[in-house]
């Protein structure tokens, strides 16, 4: 009786005696969800045009970050640095896209992932090689982004919000409304679409699948960058981030491998949920379950909808 | 000229169906068994028995493992390293608990322990798969690594939070503990690993490989030849399991000597699962293959600046070791998907014809 | 050709009635209310234009799709939904229209997977592969090789299945349906994309089959002149409706079946 109140009365009667740390607590795992769902953006895209998944994600957006701290230190003006690190991920794709795609065009799946894994050793070596395998700041001052904090009295306690996160979601939700417009109205927008429902048929209404490859992995890169700089804004810089990304796989059950607006979601749902369960439900498992809880509420969600919430239902024809 | 079967008449099906049923192979393997049981132990180099045909024997038993579930049924795992530490920790309490039981009793029952949780992480796969299918098992990886450091009383609560390795003795002879000397660990999971390896291929051999397989290669199919998929499914999770927790349990008494919760994490994971794929989805040689390569190349690479004199930082030797490896990879994987075993067999084919081109 | 009353007589009672079944995919509705019934030892035909629901009322019978409505009695017993390891175990075969081979195996693998439901030998002695499991295996080859020999596929039995050329693939498939020993064998479209040659092969196959194992056989098949000639009864589907059920003459003359599939004759007769 002990264990069913803990566990299904108390953690609630805690959300209303405090209100003010459940508003928190949802803040939080709000801005978490954001940056999850940042990172399983840049998987979607990657899977939805090239069917890869693409393990190097959560490396890109080290890379990415390191690129554009390590340029900086060497004496490059902040936004000179952020351009130049934008051609460097430019740079990247074109080479994935020529030394690894296009001769791994028709293999298994399974195969493509293990070569972005190879990819992954590749960066994470390439990284610390050229930047050092010290943690770095982020030079979050030089880019115009915003520190404190707003500290509100509200319902009965404190609320505090971090500016950078405020930034964070505002930068993150205009992202992902640019590429939803790209997506849909533009010609390269439709030529993407077309590709990731089918390579042949873009092939044979001339897409060029090498050029919206590069463009695809570009756009990741992108989205990449965005996430370093968040994230590293937040925190720091260091190799420690990649495995954050290990995290977008619970946001990617829950929306799907192929839907943008399920990454969102999917995002959201895991950031608020695993925030939650950590808060309320942690204390009774000895703390330290935000390993593991994305992962169960995932595998909860997939029981039911073995496809994700957004997810194309697989259908096996015969 | 040295290959050719020419004379070899099969006379008889069971004949035709040996596992090795060439003689020149037959005599290969036991010249090679031959060396390892014989040969190493006696010209008894410390540092190449500890320090890499030890490792490589215990990772070529997770590959085996690994490459039961994922090579022959098709099942992606990322959750190997996990239950690797099941039959490590478990070994752990067992001979705790009885300490009177000879050792290797207890790392041979330690797999059972692991094929438990395998199974029970492996109910998902009846409405899962593929990639989704990996992902759960992550669930079980990350899962078992937080069992791992929070709950103290699998690692008998010492201060440290790490396995600490009893002495234990066999005849007399200490083989686990500090004073167990290199050759006798290496001679125990030379026994171990052969002993494993022959069972597992004459399970692949025999109608469970092949409904493994069938599973594998087209699950609709499988099922309307009568197999039932999930008995077929939770089958592969336990032995495959059994095999890691084996694995892990030999890493930690016949190895390391000692370990910490770390040894077991993701990256056990992944390493593991490299070596499937290099070595060859689907194939026992190729198991061994793959482990010795991505064990044994860092280990070289490493080897090579200071062989040949060249003033080279041991922290950028690592991150240069990382540039190869990965790189390597992708070279490899483009050049023979297959792994090394399908080199091994075009080379066997071209040596059949040998000195002939064809 | 067969003379028809002797065979008549040879065929025995119903094994598989379908009565009344429907199914449907979301909003398309795959087969309404069909009914037909195949007797032990005979060769039974589905006919019909492409997306008729022949295909899916096989799927049905295998226990690949549960019907919406209707009853399927095999062998005397009413059955309830069924998945398709079910049916295998209650004598049923199958081959594709696509192809269902394994493969990553070879022929003879391919094969011997067939025999997977005889193979009972414990895990235990799989575990050794000594005694019983040895024994098991080689008798169980011995039985494959007697189906190898009998499809003339021999020379192949150790090559990958993936490196088949399509025809040869279609004959292993048929091989591997032929290992389970089924009283009902379903074939989806058996000769497509064959050429006359190889149709011939097949058909000789498929009426050895009958006629040597007795097994009772429902085939898909496009070709007329295949059908004419194999078959003892028909069903012909339309739009997923049966719309003529009986001897190849009677079908081939039906105003039905014409309209719907056959055509009007232009001087060429079927």
């Amino acid at each position: 009786m002990d264990i069913l109140y803990k566990v299904f009365i108390d953690p609630f009667l805690q959300m209303g005696t405090s209100p003010d740390l459940l508003v928190q607590t949802l803040w939080d795992g709000l801005v978490a969800g954001v940056l999850y769902a940042l990172i399983a953006l840049g998987f979607v895209l990657i899977f939805k045009a090239s069917g890869v998944f693409n393990f190097a994600q959560g490396i890109m957006v080290v890379f990415a970050a390191l690129t554009l701290v390590g340029l900086h230190e060497r004496g490059v003006p902040a936004f000179v640095a952020l351009a130049l690190t934008i051609v460097v991920m430019l740079v990247l794709a074109y080479g994935v896209e020529r030394l690894m795609l296009r001769p791994l065009v028709n293999q298994s799946d399974i195969i493509l992932f293990m070569a972005t894994f190879g990819l992954t050793y590749f960066l994470i070596g390439v990284g610390q090689l050229v930047f050092g395998g010290n943690p770095k700041v982020m030079i979050a001052s030089e880019l115009y982004l915003p520190s404190g904090a707003f500290e509100f009295k509200a319902l009965g306690g404190f609320v505090s919000l971090q500016k950078i996160d405020i930034a964070a979601v505002v930068i993150a939700s205009v992202m992902v409304g640019v590429l939803a417009v790209f997506f849909q109205r533009t010609r390269i927008g439709r030529a993407l679409r077309a590709v990731a429902d089918s390579h042949q048929a873009a092939l044979s209404v001339g897409i060029s699948l090498e050029q919206i490859w590069v463009i695809v992995w570009f756009a990741a890169g992108v989205v990449a960058l965005a996430t370093g700089i968040m994230w590293g804004a937040r925190s720091e810089v260091s190799f420690s981030l990649q495995i954050i990304a290990l995290k977008a796989l619970p946001v990617l059950i829950l929306g799907g491998l192929t839907s943008i607006p399920g990454a969102i979601v999917g995002g959201l749902i895991i950031g608020i949920g695993e925030k939650l369960g950590e808060i309320y439900w942690g204390p009774l498992l000895g703390g330290g379950i935000e390993t593991w809880f994305a992962y169960v509420i995932a595998l909860g969600f997939l029981v039911f909808r073995p496809q994700g919430l957004f997810g194309e239902k697989i259908i096996e024809r015969i | 000229m040295l290959y050719r079967e020419a004379g070899q008449y099969k006379t008889s099906y069971a004949a035709d169906m040996a596992v090795f049923p060439i003689l020149q192979d037959r005599i290969g393997l036991a010249v090679i068994l031959l060396i390892a049981f014989v040969v190493i132990p006696l010209s008894g180099n410390n540092f190449m028995l500890n320090s890499v045909l030890i490792p490589f024997l215990i990772f070529a038993l997770a590959t085996i493992g690994l490459n039961l579930l994922t090579g022959y049924t098709g099942l992606l795992s990322l959750g190997t390293g996990g239950f690797m530490g099941v039959g490590a920790y478990a070994c752990l309490k067992l001979t705790t608990f009885f300490p009177q039981v000879n050792i290797i009793v207890w790392i041979l029952a330690s797999g059972f322990f692991s094929a438990a949780v395998g199974v029970l992480f492996g109910l998902p796969s009846l409405r899962i798969k593929g990639f989704y299918l990996a992902v759960a098992t992550l669930a079980a990886q990350f899962f078992l690594e937080w069992c791992f450091i929070r709950i103290p009383w699998l690692y008998n609560n010492s201060t440290s939070g790490a396995i600490e390795v009893p002495l234990r003795t066999l005849f007399g002879i200490p083989i686990t503990g500090p004073t167990a000397t290199p050759v006798t660990r290496y001679l125990i999971v030379l026994a171990i690993v052969v002993g494993m390896t022959w069972v597992a291929s004459n399970l692949v051999h025999g109608r469970i490989g092949r409904m493994w397989m069938s599973v594998r290669d087209m699950d609709l199919a499988a099922e309307l030849i009568g197999i039932r998929l999930l008995p077929a499914k939770l089958l592969a999770f336990a032995v495959s399991s059994f095999y890691c927790g084996v694995a892990g349990a030999m890493m930690v008494f016949l190895w390391y000597g000692g370990a910490e919760a770390e040894v077991f994490a993701i990256d056990q994971s992944f390493l593991v699962l490299f070596m499937v794929i290099i070595g060859g989805l689907g194939t026992l040689i190729g198991s061994f293959f793959g482990a010795a390569l991505i064990y044994i190349l860092p280990i070289g690479l490493r080897a090579v600046p200071a062989a040949f004199g060249l003033p080279i930082h041991p922290a950028a030797a690592e991150q240069l070791t990382f540039v190869i490896v990965g790189a390597l990879i992708v070279v490899f994987l483009v050049l023979e998907p297959a792994g090394l075993a399908r080199l091994w067999q075009i080379g066997k084919q071209k040596l059949r014809v040998w000195p002939f081109p064809y | 050709m067969r003379a028809p009353s002797s065979r008549e007589a040879a065929l025995g009672e119903v094994l598989l009635a379908v009565e009344d079944v429907s199914l449907s995919f979301g909003g398309v509705r795959a087969l309404t209310g069909v009914s037909f019934d195949i007797r032990k030892g005979e060769i039974r035909a589905i006919i019909g234009p492409n997306g008729a629901g022949k295909t899916s009322m096989l799927n049905v019978v295998n226990g690949f799709y549960q019907p919406d409505s209707g009853r399927i009695t095999f062998k005397g017993q009413v059955r309830k939904s069924m998945r398709p390891h079910a049916a295998a175990a209650g004598g049923i075969a199958r081959t594709f229209q696509n192809l269902a081979l394994f493969r990553g195996m070879t022929t003879l693998d391919n094969i011997l997977a067939g025999r997977a439901l005889k193979m009972q030998r414990g895990f235990f002695w799989q575990i050794l592969r000594y005694g019983p499991a040895m024994r098991e295996e080689v008798e169980h080859r011995r039985r494959v090789e007697e189906i190898i020999d009998f499809l003339e596929i021999a020379a192949i039995r150790k090559i990958p299945v993936g490196r088949l050329p399509y025809g040869l693939q279609k004959r292993v498939e048929l091989g591997r349906a032929l290992a389970m020993e089924p009283d009902l064998l379903l074939l989806d479209e058996p000769m497509a994309g064959m050429n006359l040659e190889e149709k011939e092969d097949m058909s000789r196959f498929v009426i050895d089959v009958n006629q040597q194992y007795g097994t009772t056989i429902a085939l898909i098949e496009h070709d007329m002149g295949v059908v004419m000639d194999l078959s003892d009864r028909v069903v012909v589907l339309d739009y997923g409706r049966k719309i003529a059920d009986a001897t190849p003459d009677e079908v081939k003359r039906d105003k039905n079946v014409i309209r719907a599939y056959l055509g009007e004759p232009h001087g060429v007769s079927v």
